[in-house]
């Protein structure tokens, strides 16, 4: 069977099931790109991938040492940060990462015709390498320091997972077509990420935003706009999936575990769509890269 | 499978050109129209790649054959115009693409092939044909970065050429690596050809061209300017080149003398449609000198349709002396029986002195005849032969 295959000047309208086997047939180069990366990323470095696994360790050590000394705030404080901080790396890295992901493989957009998309997906994927590292070293550490899980609220963590790839995927394709055309994308990402992060409850509890909002002059309002912010829903999904200290449970949203099931079951949904949307923008842009660059 | 492999229809590509381009929000929000001129890369180009047809792209730099090439492989979107392509098609638009220095040999390798579209499972079957054809057996776990040049070349090409498609691109490709990788190159292609694939090669390489297509199309500031056989074509390109690029003139001298009068004459008469091979022919040419002019020298060159030179004469160092020359004369070159075959051939005729310095009079290429084979005849050269026979 041969494949007719036709080029117009109409720009690009994006078929999302075409497209989709399209990707599909050329995912051995999404799997190369990924190895490629990784490879680069870490060769002539003698610790190799064992930096990827120090972030997280670090961080345990030097939380571990901090809540030692200054007592109070979230008892079990180390578990509680890496539960939601691991997802934000994912997120965080992948986005400025994902920005340049076109424009550092100029050589290649200019010179081989291969679906665009692989490039924004390849650094989600080598972001989502470096989490499920990360999280072994989680485990580990929830292991041998004897936290463990809590299987009552474990099953939530698929759900913030999922949530968490989806927005991921979605604002990659958008700053990665995006940064072609305007390079400030790339210094935005890095101011917006910064307030992005304090936005989000990571290093501190949502239990406590929720409170003194609450109790502030804009209520429960102010409440509702904060959690606005897709990640906060991937965030607290994810702590109250992994971190079950029992007296540090008021310092977690409140919410349980089924409403948070219920509601990252709806930023799933509404970040699918993101993902097409963005898709779609990045599809319409991606015919014009090789002239952009 | 019905239809032509491509179909090119009234493509036109236009770049624009920023005199500064705005990559920043803020400049393109500030300069409200941006300042950028278009150019067009590509005209109305239309043309068609048979089904297991080799076409050849030509043109000098700039004409837009590379453009081209990259509208066709899907790198680059028509800025009008309708493309249709029939088949998988493999661009070798550049050996290597996304060869990365730190992967060993085989690493890129199967990075390499996973763009020009293999499978895993692909990969490692033609693995072993790739390091034979490249000869890189003790390297292929060594990061690339410490490859020569010439290593590199051979293993993207060897990449390039076990590939799967039914449509190959091929961009100044042919003309890497020493004599000996060349000609293994040329095999390929024409190993793709054997097997049906439809082949479109962008080449400087005119001879290549000649030697490995069946089409041709010239193109000129992204116009297409000639579209026919090889022969035609590069023909054409070989004298666009002598135009555009040395100011060549067709015509030239000082005339002091001139040529008036050629006559071509086979048998007797003057020459009406093809000399077969290995008759004889006549150039006849008057001269007229207006004041007087000592000792000149007449001059012929025979180009083949590829305007490669063929061979050459002139009366001096045929021993002929033309002495004082004033007033109308004739010289007569008497051309024993033609050893070569089939083709067309092109006539530059020149008047000069002795010592070539002065040039009266050239004309370049304005003659042409053709040769005849005899039917079914493959030969290159015919030249009279004798077959005896003794009894011992």
């Amino acid at each position: 069977m041969t494949d007719v295959t036709e080029r117009t000047s109409e720009p690009p309208r994006l078929r999302a099931r075409q497209r989709a086997r399209e990707l599909w047939h050329s995912r051995e180069i999404l799997w190369n790109l990924v190895r490629k990366e990784l490879k680069v990323k870490y060769t002539a470095s003698v610790l190799g991938a064992v930096w990827s696994l120090l972030n997280p360790v670090v961080f345990l050590a030097v939380f571990t040492f901090v809540t030692t000394v200054l007592k109070g705030g979230i008892p079990n404080y180390p578990a509680f940060l890496l539960s939601g901080l691991l997802a934000w790396n994912l997120f965080s890295v992948s986005l400025s990462n994902g920005a340049q992901s076109v424009i550092a493989n100029a050589n290649l957009v200019k010179k081989v015709y291969f679906p665009r998309e692989i490039l924004p997906l390849g650094t989600v994927g080598v972001c989502l390498v470096d989490f499920v590292l990360q999280s072994a070293v989680l485990v580990v550490f929830f292991l041998v320091s004897g936290y463990g899980f809590q299987l009552g609220a474990v099953w939530l963590y698929p759900f913030a997972f999922v949530a968490l790839l989806l927005i991921t995927t979605a604002f990659t394709l958008f700053v990665s077509s995006l940064n072609v055309r305007y390079r400030d994308v790339q210094h935005l990402i890095g101011l917006a990420l910064l307030v992005w992060f304090w936005m989000t409850p990571i290093v501190y509890g949502a239990g406590t935003v929720y409170t003194s909002m609450v109790h502030s002059r804009f209520g429960i309002t102010a409440w509702r706009i904060y959690l606005l912010n897709p990640l906060t829903w991937v965030v607290i999904g994810f702590q109250r999936a992994l971190y079950h200290t029992p007296d540090g449970l008021k310092y977690l949203a409140p919410y349980s575990s089924g409403q948070l099931a219920i509601g990252l079951s709806m930023v799933c949904v509404i970040a699918a769509v993101a993902v097409y949307l963005c898709w779609r923008l990045f599809f319409s842009m991606s015919g014009d890269f090789a002239e952009e660059l | 499978m019905s239809g032509p492999a491509i179909e090119v229809r009234d493509v036109s590509k236009r770049f624009r050109v920023y005199r500064e381009k705005p990559t920043s929000l803020k400049q393109r929000l500030l300069s409200g129209r941006t300042r950028a001129d278009d150019f067009w890369a590509l005209r109305d180009v239309s043309f068609e790649v048979a089904q297991g047809g080799t076409m050849a792209l030509i043109g000098s730099n700039g004409s837009g054959k590379s453009t081209m090439l990259k509208v066709i492989a899907g790198i680059l979107r028509p800025t009008e115009g309708l493309m249709r392509e029939r088949g998988r098609i493999a661009g070798l638009i550049e050996l290597g693409a996304g060869f990365h220095p730190e992967l060993t040999g085989r690493e890129n390798v199967y990075l390499n092939l996973s763009f020009l579209g293999l499978s895993r499972l692909e990969a490692d079957a033609v693995l072993d044909d790739i390091v034979a054809f490249a000869e890189l057996e003790d390297f292929m776990d060594t990061a690339v970065k410490f490859y020569s040049s010439g290593m590199l070349v051979r293993l993207g090409f060897a990449c390039a050429v076990h590939v799967d498609p039914e449509i190959v691109l091929i961009d100044e490709v042919l003309a890497v690596g020493d004599e000996a990788f060349q000609a293994r190159c040329l095999d390929k292609v024409r190993s793709f050809q054997r097997e049906g694939r439809s082949i479109v090669i962008v080449s400087h390489a005119l001879d290549q061209v000649r030697h490995l297509c069946d089409h041709a199309v010239m193109l000129d500031h992204g116009r297409v300017h000639a579209v026919g056989s090889p022969e035609d074509v590069v023909r054409e390109m070989r004298l666009t080149i002598l135009h555009h690029d040395l100011e060549f003139a067709r015509e030239e001298g000082s005339k002091e003398v001139e040529i008036v009068g050629v006559e071509l004459i086979h048998h007797g008469a003057p020459l009406a449609g093809a000399v077969p091979s290995g008759d004889t022919l006549t150039i006849q040419i008057d001269l007229r000198a207006i004041e007087p002019v000592e000792d000149p020298v007449v001059s012929f060159a025979l180009h083949d349709a590829t305007n490669a030179f063929v061979f050459g004469h002139d009366t001096a160092s045929g021993g002929l002396e033309l002495g004082r020359l004033q007033g109308m004369h004739r010289i007569r070159f008497d051309l024993g029986p033609i050893p070569v075959t089939g083709g067309k051939y092109w006539l530059t005729l020149g008047v000069h002195s002795r010592d070539n310095a002065r040039v009266y009079h050239v004309q370049d290429e304005r003659y042409s005849f053709e040769v005849q084979q005899a039917d079914g005849r493959r030969d290159q050269l015919t030249f009279p032969v004798t077959a005896e026979m003794e009894t011992l």
